[in-house]
């Protein structure tokens, strides 16, 4: 298990910032999942944030900062359990129809690939989950093929629709809930990422993986209705 | 029950805030003003946890549908029970159908009407505070609010309390020094600590400053912000974070406001100056 050389700052009175390595990079996810699912909540720790490369543990009182500072440490030194526990690859259901796509042909053109090749790099890779933030069950997933990084457009649109599957720049992902947005979208998923009534809003977090399998119309109109009705069952693998 | 007759610009029901769930990206959320909407819970003996209304800029209009026991606390303007003038800091008792409005400001930009017993709105993920797509955003003309059933009041020991006058006044914001302070330099560190004034660009997400600093600070790999976060954004222009911000951002988190000074700004209206008072950690 990796050890890495961690910075402690505090930020504010009641909060400590950790942080890794300043740069994008699977182990560092894993090793922050880790030492985040070592903490034992409740215990005056009232949330944890976790980013590409640091951890915020916000506590409920004005802390002594180098006494926690100490305990954090330890408690570092003493995690050895992998990251991947529990972690899963979620199969998500995508629609590259061009209905849903609407930047799609346009993204096959300016990159001369055909539509057909573009959904298969996209499809490809089963993509890690840092974090989520932004909105409510965004995923920052990585993992992107290089040959479809997109620069964001240039004139946002004002609504895209809840589900789009979008590239901005080197990042894809998808749209929890209809907002506006600069991404090049490319089909649209029929399954919820933020559910409030669910016990588990998000199905996903940080440290599990999702593959985007291609669906078509028909198929996306059927788990749609299913999801809608509560009763879809998202695939997944564990890892 | 409490019913919305006018719904003014932007009020909410907001408690103590949601926690245990950023890393679902959802906000903390929660009253902006937590000094006054304690005081409130305080003076009507409730927990600290009950839910109040947080209203903004004294629009809005209520009407109470049964004996209400209630104080409005935080910024005041110019309550009215039926056209009445209410004192801030008071306990009163509503009559059924009697009619709460408000009018000229004196002070602040947030008031908080408390119930005894607080607002028994649906909770969702542990909070009742509202918060886009988790619950409504605000309230609606003809929204209902649920209150509990209310004890009488007795007539001793409701003296009114006196809120901390400065609470208003002072432009003082305590900090300290935010993750990314360091990358400042000297002359950076400087105009941080000269006044700044409020742009009309502020709202629960944030309160965005008009002055520009020099900026040649790199973006930094997005990372946890906090309410209260102070970012330096690339035009130069700061931007103070308030409870409904994302859990995440990439701008360099020069300052970290205190807990009471998130209070003190959000009683501020666009042209008000605040001046950054840098605190020691004392580590």
């Amino acid at each position: 298990m990796n050890q890495y050389e961690l910075t402690y700052k505090p930020f504010g009175t009641s909060a400590i910032l950790v942080e890794w390595p300043s740069k994008i990079d699977e182990n560092i996810i894993q090793d922050i999942v880790a030492f985040e699912n070592s903490m034992e909540k409740g215990k005056g720790i009232l949330d944890t944030v976790i980013a590409y490369n640091s951890l915020t543990i916000r506590y409920d009182h004005k802390i002594d900062y180098k006494s926690e500072v100490a305990k954090l440490k330890e408690q570092y030194k003493a995690k050895n359990k992998p990251a991947e526990q529990n972690s899963k690859c979620w199969q998500i259901p995508v629609c590259y129809d061009t209905e849903f796509g609407l930047d799609l042909t346009e993204i096959a053109e300016t990159k001369k690939l055909s539509v057909e090749k573009v959904i298969e790099l996209h499809t490809n890779p089963s993509y890690l989950i840092y974090f989520l933030g932004f909105q409510p069950g965004f995923l920052y997933l990585g993992g992107l093929d290089d040959q479809i990084h997109t620069p964001r457009r240039a004139s946002p649109r004002l609504r895209v629709a809840k589900g789009s599957v979008g590239i901005g720049g080197a990042q894809t992902g998808v749209y929890p809930q209809q907002t506006s947005g600069g991404w090049n979208i490319l089909g649209k998923s029929p399954i919820n990422f933020f559910d409030i009534t669910k016990e588990q809003p998000c199905f996903a977090k940080a440290g599990d993986r999702i593959q985007f399998v291609s669906i078509d119309r028909e198929t996306f109109h059927e788990i749609a209705a299913e999801e809608e009705k509560g009763n879809y069952e998202l695939k997944f693998q564990s890892l | 029950m409490i019913k919305v007759l006018h719904e003014g610009i932007y009020n909410t029901i907001q408690d103590q805030g949601r926690f245990g769930y950023a890393k679902m990206g959802i906000p903390t959320s929660g009253y902006l003003d937590a000094y006054s909407a304690e005081l409130g819970n305080a003076l009507l003996n409730n927990q600290k946890s009950d839910a109040v209304v947080e209203i903004t800029f004294g629009q809005g209009k209520f009407q109470f549908k049964k004996p209400t026991v209630f104080c409005l606390t935080g910024g005041d303007f110019s309550p009215k029970l039926d056209g009445n003038l209410l004192e801030m800091n008071q306990v009163y008792k509503a009559q059924p159908d009697a009619v709460l409005s408000f009018g000229k400001r004196n002070s602040g930009a947030r008031t908080y009407l408390t119930v005894q017993g607080g607002i028994q709105s649906k909770e969702v993920l542990n909070s009742r505070s509202f918060s886009k797509g988790i619950t409504q955003i605000r309230l609606q003309k003809n929204d209902e609010l649920r209150i509990q059933k209310q004890q009488p009041i007795s007539d001793t020991g409701h003296s009114r309390v006196k809120e901390h006058e400065k609470h208003f006044e002072s432009e003082d914001l305590a900090c300290f020094a935010g993750p990314e302070f360091d990358r400042l330099n000297d002359k950076q560190k400087k105009r941080l600590s000269e006044p700044f004034t409020l742009s009309s660009d502020n709202n629960r997400v944030g309160y965005r400053l008009n002055e520009e600093l020099e900026n040649d600070l790199h973006p930094i790999l997005t990372s946890s912000v906090l309410p209260g976060t102070v970012q330096l954004t690339p035009s130069g222009k700061l931007i103070a974070l308030m409870n409904d911000c994302q859990v995440s951002g990439g701008y360099p988190r020069v300052l970290q406001l205190s807990e009471y000074a998130i209070s003190r700004m959000s009683q501020k209206m666009a042209g008000e100056e605040v001046r950054f008072t840098m605190q020691d950690f004392n580590l």
